[in-house]
């Protein structure tokens, strides 16, 4: 019942990208030309004929699909500001990436949003965090910050409540003395900051009102006297963040007509942690676990997807060794573990929003117990794994899985750790897998709810750069492992699971199909792990997990099992001196799809918002960062 | 805790025969109270973050909070009891939660599940996040961990039950809900160029008349004498940092004996331990 293109393993081929570079810069002489900066890549655009360039790019050369926009703040080292896009073939290829450059005072870009509609959530937030204005762009509000926030928090010279220094580690955190805490230097003891011309007199929260306004509250009397034979009125509902259907702190603003929606607008930002802002603080290794924080299901890709994008930067230096072949096994077997956790995870909340109450869930959290008994075993965490390094993987697999903790009044919790994974991939997994098949596809409640619904036409899903299960299951092959391989996928044989009907049902089968498609290249794990056992897991010193990362830019891209997850790290400054990222970006997968929501949700009933919202699979911590 | 034990409620104070002990008890008010009130604690249905996810995994099967009697996740803050606090709590997301808690009735209960709905966490540094919910409503019990796992988390409703069994009827400061009127609502943060803590409003009409002054603004002095302090200790460990560079290392090779020997002896009883683990499994 599976219908499964195989897309047979693509060259990376770069000689493409090159061409394709000529032909733009013949093509436009005087617009573009070529980054010449140390490390860097890619071409720079004259931002006053970005606009043209870019549909040049998607029409002629094919790179129809946007996969990350994003803002980086030159202060100290070139006194600008400039827009950074990776963009790409849906049939597959490396990126074709162009910047755009603008002054830090009155910084303005024209907006792309009319040649990828999937640049619209990017460009707000790079208007929200960095204050560049997008010109054409119909919506430019804050998106992560609430509307009157005091300044553009990721600028360089913009300074937290609890500044300390640049860098980490801090003096403060390093004592030579007297500790402090933050709070203690902050007149309020609390993390604000408020500006020197607070106006006291006129403190109103005007956040809601921004959302609200433009909604057209009230009674719409000219639908009233339409000559339909049922009488609607017009009605705004707020939907989040505590809503309990909503995965977390996500919020829409729903415009009903009777029953039907109209307009859907997300707001989101309620659980916005500035985690690029804290990144660009950290050293480099230190942001390992604050990526497990990102998507909190699937921790190990999240990593996955960091260290790939500093291996690359560390490629261009002369001390950095690629990883070993079991490290890249290890790591293979974690993400495709974290897949299955995922999908387990989206299932089962899947059909808690179809009203199947906590019932297919319990079944689906049971199953992941069991890997992630697995994942405690090894990198000593359930959730929060921290277990990839640059260049290897924190530790080897332990022998036996068991805790001190478990073995005085748990016997029955120890295994032998092959044993216990042989058992896990063979027997355990495709049978849960199986029932959850058996008990859900062809039930009759879940077909009526979902097939149809939320229809996302696979033009609409490549053009709003959406990702993952939800592009796939609108008929587009596109998986970066496919795509654009790395680690040691292209020697595995796996399909591409595709679905194309573009609704609900078939974005609930492709998780299955992946499932089953994640199962066959674990088995295929494993006896490359019983091949590669006692070799090294760590390539280069042990004692120093961090290298000096040499000047440039890297984009490191994975397929995460919510969707292309990609890292776009800068190392710039001085140097010899301390070793932070510069930029820190991550191109959130549930971000990113949250674009066309407002989209798939028009015409459709209001029951049906928590069920299209549970079929992209969002997960807050990634949406808000 | 859903059958009803006597023996469990009954107060020993006052004695009944052995064969009635099944069937009766006597006991006091606060007692019953207490009892009914903490087997029955019905948790908010909302979660924040990376903590929701090990909140929903301890109230599935495998760990399984209905044997506590707290299951029953209302989706209404009207319906509930006790607030998770499961995850960052961002500046944005403050404001909902407060009018969350005031919404709940009384008795009602706090808990901050994680490191960040305590202190702030991994992500306190940054620009949008509160450093601990207890900065904004009362907590009663703060679990650690990042994220706690369901073993921590059941810790902390255990612990949370122990503090309602401690509640008394008669002291008016344990339940000030029982007494007269409404409590008094916790009031509601406004986000304006930053978010605004009613409750500091005087303290930030001082700070913005000392910015007009033009004194410093928003920053506390640190008082002289810890200032005083903080210099004499630098300059102590500047000193005590020269003088070790230029000394010969001395140490008290008695003192190092007999630390060598204690370090010994924990090894020897270490490797006396593993192999009776060994043994064991």
């Amino acid at each position: 019942m599976t219908d499964q293109t195989s897309i047979a393993p693509q060259t990376v081929n770069a000689g493409d990208i090159k061409t394709a570079i000529e032909a733009l810069k013949q093509q436009f002489p005087d617009w573009v030309q070529d980054d010449t900066r140390q490390g860097y890549s890619g071409v720079l655009v004259d931002r006053n004929h970005l606009v043209e360039v870019a549909r040049t790019m998607r029409d002629q050369y094919g790179f129809d699909y946007l996969s990350s926009a994003t803002a980086v703040d030159y202060l100290g080292v070139e006194d600008s500001m400039e827009m950074v896009y990776h963009a790409y073939r849906t049939s597959g290829g490396p990126a074709l990436v162009f910047k755009a450059q603008t002054p830090r005072e009155g910084a303005e870009i024209p907006s792309l949003i009319d040649v990828w509609p999937g640049a619209d959530f990017q460009e707000r937030e790079a208007y929200d965090l960095y204050g560049i204005t997008f010109r054409g762009h119909p919506n430019l509000k804050r998106i992560l910050l609430w509307e009157g926030f005091d300044g553009h928090p990721m600028r360089k010279d913009w300074k937290e409540p609890y500044y300390e220094e640049e860098h980490k580690p801090f003096d403060s955190r390093w004592p030579k003395g007297y500790v402090r805490r933050a709070e203690e230097l902050n007149a309020f003891g609390k993390n604000v900051k408020y500006p020197a011309d607070l106006d006291l007199s006129r403190l109103n929260d005007t956040s809601e009102e921004a959302l609200y306004s433009g909604m057209g509250l009230g009674v719409d009397v000219e639908k009233l006297t339409a000559d339909e034979k049922l009488k609607t009125d017009r009605l705004v509902v707020n939907l989040g963040p505590h809503h309990p259907s909503t995965h977390g702190v996500f919020r829409m603003i729903v415009t009903l007509n009777g029953e039907t929606i109209e307009s859907l607008e997300p707001v989101m930002g309620y659980l916005h942690r500035n985690h690029e802002q804290i990144g660009e603080r950290n050293s480099w290794l230190a942001n390992i676990p604050y990526t497990d924080r990102l998507d909190y299901i699937s921790s190990m890709g999240n990593n996955h997807g960091y260290v790939l994008a500093v291996e690359q930067l560390l490629a261009m230096g002369n001390r950095y060794q690629a990883p070993t072949y079991r490290a890249e096994v290890i790591r293979v077997l974690m993400v495709e573990l974290n897949r299955l956790v995922n999908h387990y995870w989206a299932i089962g909340f899947l059909l808690n929003d179809l009203g199947a109450f906590f019932t297919p869930s319990l079944y689906a959290i049971a199953e992941r117990e069991k890997i992630l008994d697995f994942f405690e075993a090894v990198a000593g965490s359930r959730m929060m794994c921290n277990y990839m390094r640059f260049q290897g993987v924190y530790k080897d697999l332990p022998e036996r899985i068991r805790g001190v903790a478990n073995l005085v009044n748990d016997q029955v919790r120890d295994f032998n750790t092959m044993d216990y994974l042989t058992e896990l991939i063979n027997e355990r997994l495709p049978r849960s897998i199986d029932e959850l098949d058996f008990f859900l596809t062809d039930s009759e409640i879940i077909k009526a709810r979902t097939i149809g619904v939320g229809y996302l036409p696979p033009e609409m899903a490549i053009a709003y750069s959406c990702a993952g299960p939800l592009l796939r299951a609108s008929g587009v092959p596109y998986d970066v492992r496919r795509a654009d391989p790395y680690s040691i996928y292209p020697e595995l044989d796996f399909d591409v699971a595709v679905r194309y009907h573009g609704d609900i049902y078939d974005r609930y089968l492709i998780r299955l199909d992946e499932m089953r498609e994640s199962v066959r290249i674990l088995k295929q794990i494993l006896p490359r792990l019983e091949r590669t056992q006692g070799e090294d897991f760590f390539a280069g010193n042990k004692s120093i997990y961090m290298p000096r990362v040499p000047l440039g830019e890297a984009y490191g891209r994975v397929e995460n099992p919510k969707g292309e997850l990609g890292y776009y790290v800068v190392s710039q400054g001085d140097p010899k001196g301390p070793q932070n990222p510069w930029r820190y970006h991550v191109r959130a997968p549930s971000f990113i799809n949250l674009t066309p929501l407002g989209q798939m949700c028009k015409g459709q009933k209001v029951a049906d918002v928590v069920a299209i919202l549970g079929s992209i699979d969002i997960v807050l911590g990634e949406t808000d960062r | 805790m859903s059958d009803l034990s006597m023996r469990e409620l009954h107060d020993t104070e006052f004695p009944i025969p052995v064969e009635m002990q099944e069937n009766l008890a006597i006991t006091s008010l606060s007692k019953i109270y207490n009892w009914s009130r903490r087997s029955s604690m019905w948790p908010m249905l909302f979660g924040l973050a990376c903590c929701a996810i090990e909140m929903i995994a301890t109230a599935a099967s495998r760990y399984d909070l209905a044997r506590f009697g707290m299951e029953v996740m209302r989706a209404s803050p009207r319906q509930s009891d006790l607030m998770i606090v499961s995850g960052t709590v961002t500046k944005k997301m403050v404001v909902p939660i407060v009018r969350l808690y005031n919404q709940m009735p009384e008795p009602k209960y706090v808990l901050a599940m994680g490191a960040c709905a305590s202190g702030g966490g991994p992500f306190k540094e940054g620009y949008h996040v509160v450093s601990g919910i207890d900065q904004y409503v009362p907590v009663d019990v703060y679990v650690p961990g990042c994220p706690p796992t369901p073993q921590a988390l059941m810790y902390g409703l255990v612990s949370l039950q122990k503090k309602i069994d401690g509640q008394s009827l008669a002291n008016m400061d344990d339940v000030p809900w029982y007494g007269v009127g409404p409590s008094d609502p916790v009031p509601i943060p406004i986000l304006g160029p930053e978010i605004i803590d009613p409750r500091q409003m005087e303290l930030i009409r001082v700070q913005a008349e000392r910015a007009a002054r033009g004194e410093s603004y928003g920053v506390r002095e640190l008082p002289a004498a810890v200032l005083e302090d903080v210099s004499k200790r630098t300059e102590a460990a500047a000193g005590a940092a020269v003088a070790v560079a230029a000394a010969p290392v001395v140490t008290d090779a008695a003192a190092e004996a007999e630390r060598i020997g204690r370090r010994m002896e924990a090894l020897e009883r270490k490797r006396a331990r593993d192999a009776k683990l060994q043994q064991g499994s």
